[in-house]
């Protein structure tokens, strides 16, 4: 399976995402440059990572969608081509209007970078095929806007649709109000496209995914994507 | 106004003036009176601190840079060197703290990146007035999230740091900002100008007129007027500086860099300057040529504005092309503005005018150096003893100690910063004494904290700036690392008072014995003076950070420690000797009295050495399950806080701790080389035998439990919860 992560010049996850698919899964991974048009044949994963893809000083990811290689990322992910953006890459998804809603400003209007709980809410996606609904992984966030805001009837679509990936709970897994960091409608931390091949989430799986660093649960979203 | 006027306006004397005429023969223009001025400021020139500094211990095999360039550099074996740094930017900071200390980060990440090395890790020191003075919340909200907004965007982890609150800093805070960057060994760039006719280039930010002044400005007191000083702080662009930490790396990988320097204080001024003077060369500016973001910007204003994210360069004649390819990628602008030169002249044309014409050695060997007069304060003479009564309750006391502003968590602070980025944090903020970063893609490990007291030093400054070394080591070998090398930032008052020129000089020395005997020249480093407000004078802060290695390959939870109590059963230790005469500077002491007492806690550096050698030799061994120093609050905060870093809020019984005279002294002395350690309960013999054979005392206290609370016989019994709330709430008074 290969991969590619997307470099914005303000990215700084880039190098993250691209380490645990080399180095810790041993997978083929190339970086592709904002300012390019396609995506390369054969590749069959795209991350779009964290940063600041562009200063972040209108609205994250609101001048990322308007680089060239958003209009590839749409394309290939319209081919069903598997796409993961990860905290300012989930911005830069929803900003592009690949996955639906909007990031408002955290409610303690401050950054927020610790290890969140987790709960798994559907296993449909191709990032999560290989956990359990309900299950509980650790991993952290790291942002300043991850505040997701959708309206009653979009709220209402996700869940028919099952397009609520991960929710924001305690360590049993009960999602509480005191377990929402940020103040996300209905504690969603990731959601997906109706197809399940686009993923956004906030926090970052590639920060959980070797155990020097305190936590391995964020590498059974890339395993997922390998075991398809 | 004339000349004369002009220069005094700058902050020149009456007697560096005359020298400027002396050196000339002639009336120097107004841009050469900016140049010079600046050059000459203290912050430049180092011109009353320079006499002292030279006292510093600065060499050994494992220093790869010592100081006079960007930044000092440690061998960290694999082929690689950590490049660090630390620097302050305590004026701008108060005067408009978000931005004073933003760009304080993106300074001392330029001084990192432009020797070659990729940065990994900030640590920062801040002081801050009383938890209670009206502008305390102010400035500590402003700064945090200065440090925030823009290491989080850069994508450099925050891993660590040291906050003080005290009434010394009502009128004047501390913004000291470090940076740690990997480097190949043999490829790190120098700020040098070499090779006759080699162009040199402007590459980042364009300049504005920001800043202009800055480092004069930092060379002063502050006083009612200080406020209006804020148009001289700078505005940072964290965007623009990621694209340039991007670029500048990805253009010295060409090959093509001669040399190439961050401008910091004193900006196109001092690079152009600095630089001319390591190639023993002279350099021409071509004025017309800098990328300017206003119109008609003179000469002057282009010479000393200290706009943000900008870079000298000097390039290999022939390979300007490079410059143009790798920067047009990354967006950011660029220009030849200038070349190296035959002599020792700093040229500055401005169209076909010459406005500038210094000899470069007038602007740096020759700048002024100043013996400053000494005197022993007289506030020392009048230091007396002091002793708080003994509680009645001590679990109650040791709560409140928990939450005084000084010890409290700094979870609010460390949250805002991104301490993970980058993938290397093993041991983050809260976790360990110091930070641990691995290096991803190598085998290299390092450790670095940051440390100084500065009761301790006001008491002392000699022995508080040997306990601060102290510590800041302790700290790197409480998680297994071997400390390497170290940076200071010496932050002092008025320099013209003598009793500060004294405080100086014994820190100097003070930090001197203990870097040598415990083996950690000092790199490069930074001195802040005139840190004074209305004649009112810091507290003398000679803060340190240590850079460590560790010698192994890290493993998943082996090699290093972290504070965290492991698991119930357990042994609990401390190795060291505490003395119940050590209150003074004490957290307990001030909290409890608001005094300071006579004198600051008794440091024997051959003791220190030996318990530093033994704790390295018991974490490489897998003997220890936690290490932990004891500094503010003692053995009681030390052990609450293993308490409260462990997973399931293990608790321990101090069934075998002695009371030393009274159990609250016992608790809450500040003795130094201490430090409580945790091992399974069959190996705590084999901690007391490895202690006895490297003659540092250890004595068991006690035992890790399940129970979350913290029981000491009849003398204490604290509930972990409570013990937590306290703890996490100490900030809360600055919402």
């Amino acid at each position: 399976m290969s991969f590619a992560v997307v470099v914005f010049p303000g990215s700084n996850c880039d190098r993250d995402c691209f380490h645990v698919i080399d180095k810790v899964l041993g997978q083929p991974v190339e970086y592709i440059w904002h300012r390019d048009h396609e995506i390369p044949d054969g590749i069959d994963c795209v991350i779009v990572p964290g940063g600041f893809s562009y200063g972040d000083y209108l609205r994250s990811g609101a001048v990322a969608k308007m680089s060239p290689i958003m209009d590839a990322v749409a394309r290939f992910a319209r081919a069903g081509g598997k796409v993961l953006g990860i905290c300012n890459g989930f911005q830069i998804l929803l900003e592009a209007g690949l996955l639906p809603g909007a990031m408002q400003r955290n409610t303690s209007l401050e950054f927020i970078c610790k290890p969140v709980h987790l709960r798994c809410a559907t296993r449909r996606t191709a990032f999560t095929g290989s956990l359990s609904e309900g299950q509980v992984l650790q991993i952290p966030i790291a942002h300043a806007e991850g505040n997701y805001f959708i309206d009653d009837d979009g709220l209402e679509r996700l869940q028919d649709n099952a397009q609520i990936v991960f929710q924001y709970a305690n360590a049993m897994g009960e999602v509480t109000v005191g377990a929402n960091p940020n103040g996300s409608v209905h504690n969603i931390a990731g959601i997906c496209n109706e197809a399940g091949n686009v993923v956004g989430m906030m926090p970052h799986p590639e920060r959980a995914a070797e155990s020097i660093l305190g936590s391995v649960d964020g590498l059974a979203l890339f395993e997922s994507v390998l075991g398809q | 106004m004339d000349v004369k006027e002009l220069a005094i306006r700058h902050g020149l004397t009456e007697e560096e003036y005359q020298l400027v005429l002396d050196e000339l023969g002639r009336t120097p223009t107004a841009p050469e009176v900016g140049v010079v001025s600046a050059m000459w400021s203290e912050h430049c020139s180092y011109k009353s601190s320079r006499v002292h500094l030279k006292r510093l211990p600065t060499t050994g095999p494992q220093v790869v840079q010592g100081p006079g360039e960007n930044a000092g550099a440690v061998d960290i074996g694999d082929g690689l060197a950590a490049v660090f740094k630390m620097e302050s930017h305590n004026h701008p900071s108060y005067i408009e703290p978000y931005q004073g200390a933003a760009t304080g980060v993106g300074g001392i990440l330029r001084d990192v990146f432009t020797m070659g090395a990729r940065p990994v890790g900030n640590l920062n020191s801040l002081r801050f007035g009383a938890i209670d003075h009206e502008r305390t919340p102010y400035l500590y909200h402003g700064v945090v999230a200065g440090i925030a907004g823009y290491g989080n965007c850069v994508g450099v982890p925050t891993v660590g740091g040291e906050v003080y609150f005290d009434p010394s800093y009502n009128g004047n805070i501390l913004v000291n900002v470090f940076t740690v960057g990997i480097a190949e060994k043999d490829g790190i760039f120098r700020g040098v100008a070499a090779g006759i006719g080699n162009p040199i280039f402007y590459v980042g930010a364009g300049t504005g007129r920001d800043g202009i002044h800055g480092a004069t400005m930092a060379s002063e007191q502050f006083d009612e007027g200080s406020e209006e000083k804020r148009p001289t702080v700078q505005v940072g662009d964290p965007f623009r500086e990621k694209l340039l930490i991007e670029a500048c790396l990805e253009l010295m990988r060409t090959g093509a860099i001669i040399g190439i320097q961050d401008m910091g204080a004193a900006g196109l001024t001092s690079s152009s300057v600095e630089m001319a003077d390591r190639g023993n060369n002279g350099v021409r500016i071509q004025i017309h040529d800098i990328p300017m973001r206003e119109e008609g910007m003179n000469a002057y204003e282009c010479l000393l504005s200290e706009s943000q994210e900008r870079m000298l360069v000097v390039l290999e004649r022939g390979r300007e092309d490079e410059v143009a390819r790798v920067f047009d990628k990354w967006e950011l602008e660029w220009a030849q503005i200038g070349e190296v030169i035959d002599g020792d002249r700093f040229e500055v044309f401005e169209g076909e005018e010459q406005v500038v014409d210094l000899p470069v050695s007038l602007l740096t060997s020759s700048a002024p150096c100043y013996e400053r007069p000494m005197k022993r304060p007289a506030y020392m003479d009048a230091l007396t003893e002091a002793l708080p009564e003994e509680p009645e309750d001590l679990s109650e006391a040791l709560a409140a100690l928990l939450a005084s502003p000084n010890i409290c968590s700094r979870r609010p602070i460390f949250e805002q910063f991104d301490h993970m980025v980058g993938v290397g944090t093993v041991v983050a903020p809260g976790q360990g004494d110091a930070a641990v970063l691995r290096v991803p893609g190598t085998d290299a490990a390092l450790a670095i904290a940051v440390d100084c007291n500065p009761r301790y030093c006001y008491l002392d400054p000699y022995e508080g700036a040997r306990l601060a070394v102290a510590e800041c080591a302790r700290n790197i070998s409480c998680t297994g690392a071997k400390p390497l090398g170290t940076t200071d930032c010496m932050n002092f008052g008025d320099p013209t008072n003598p009793e500060i020129m004294w405080q100086f000089a014994r820190a100097i020395d003070g930090m001197s014995e203990a870097c040598l005997a415990l083996d950690v020249p000092v790199v490069g480093g930074n001195v802040s003076l005139y840190n004074a407000s209305s004649n009112v004078d810091i507290y003398p802060t000679p803060t340190v950070a240590l850079v460590g290695r560790f010698e192994q390959p890290l493993q998943e939870s082996r090699g290093y420690c972290t504070m965290a109590f492991e698991q119930a059963g357990d042994a609990v230790l401390v190795l060291g000797t505490t003395r119940v005469a050590d209150m003074g500077g004490s957290e307990y002491l001030w909290t409890t009295t608001g005094e300071l007492g006579a004198r600051p806690p008794k440091l024997d550096l051959e003791a220190e050495v030996a318990l530093q050698d033994l704790l390295r030799e018991l974490i490489s061994d897998g003997v220890l399950a936690s290490a932990h120093d004891c500094s503010e609050g003692g053995l009681g905060v030390a052990l609450v806080e293993s308490c409260l870093a462990s997973k399931n809020l293990l608790g321990v019984d101090l069934e075998f701790l002695d009371v030393i005279e009274r159990a609250d002294l016992t608790l809450f002395s500040e003795s130094p080389s201490r430090v409580v350690v945790s091992t399974r309960w069959d190996d705590f013999d084999t901690v007391l035998e490895a202690a006895a054979r490297a003659h540092v005392p250890a004595s068991l206290i006690g035992k890790v439990t399940e129970r979350s609370r913290v029981v000491w016989g009849e003398h204490l019994d604290l509930a972990l919860g409570e013990a937590k709330d306290r703890h996490e709430t100490g900030l809360h008074m600055l919402d």
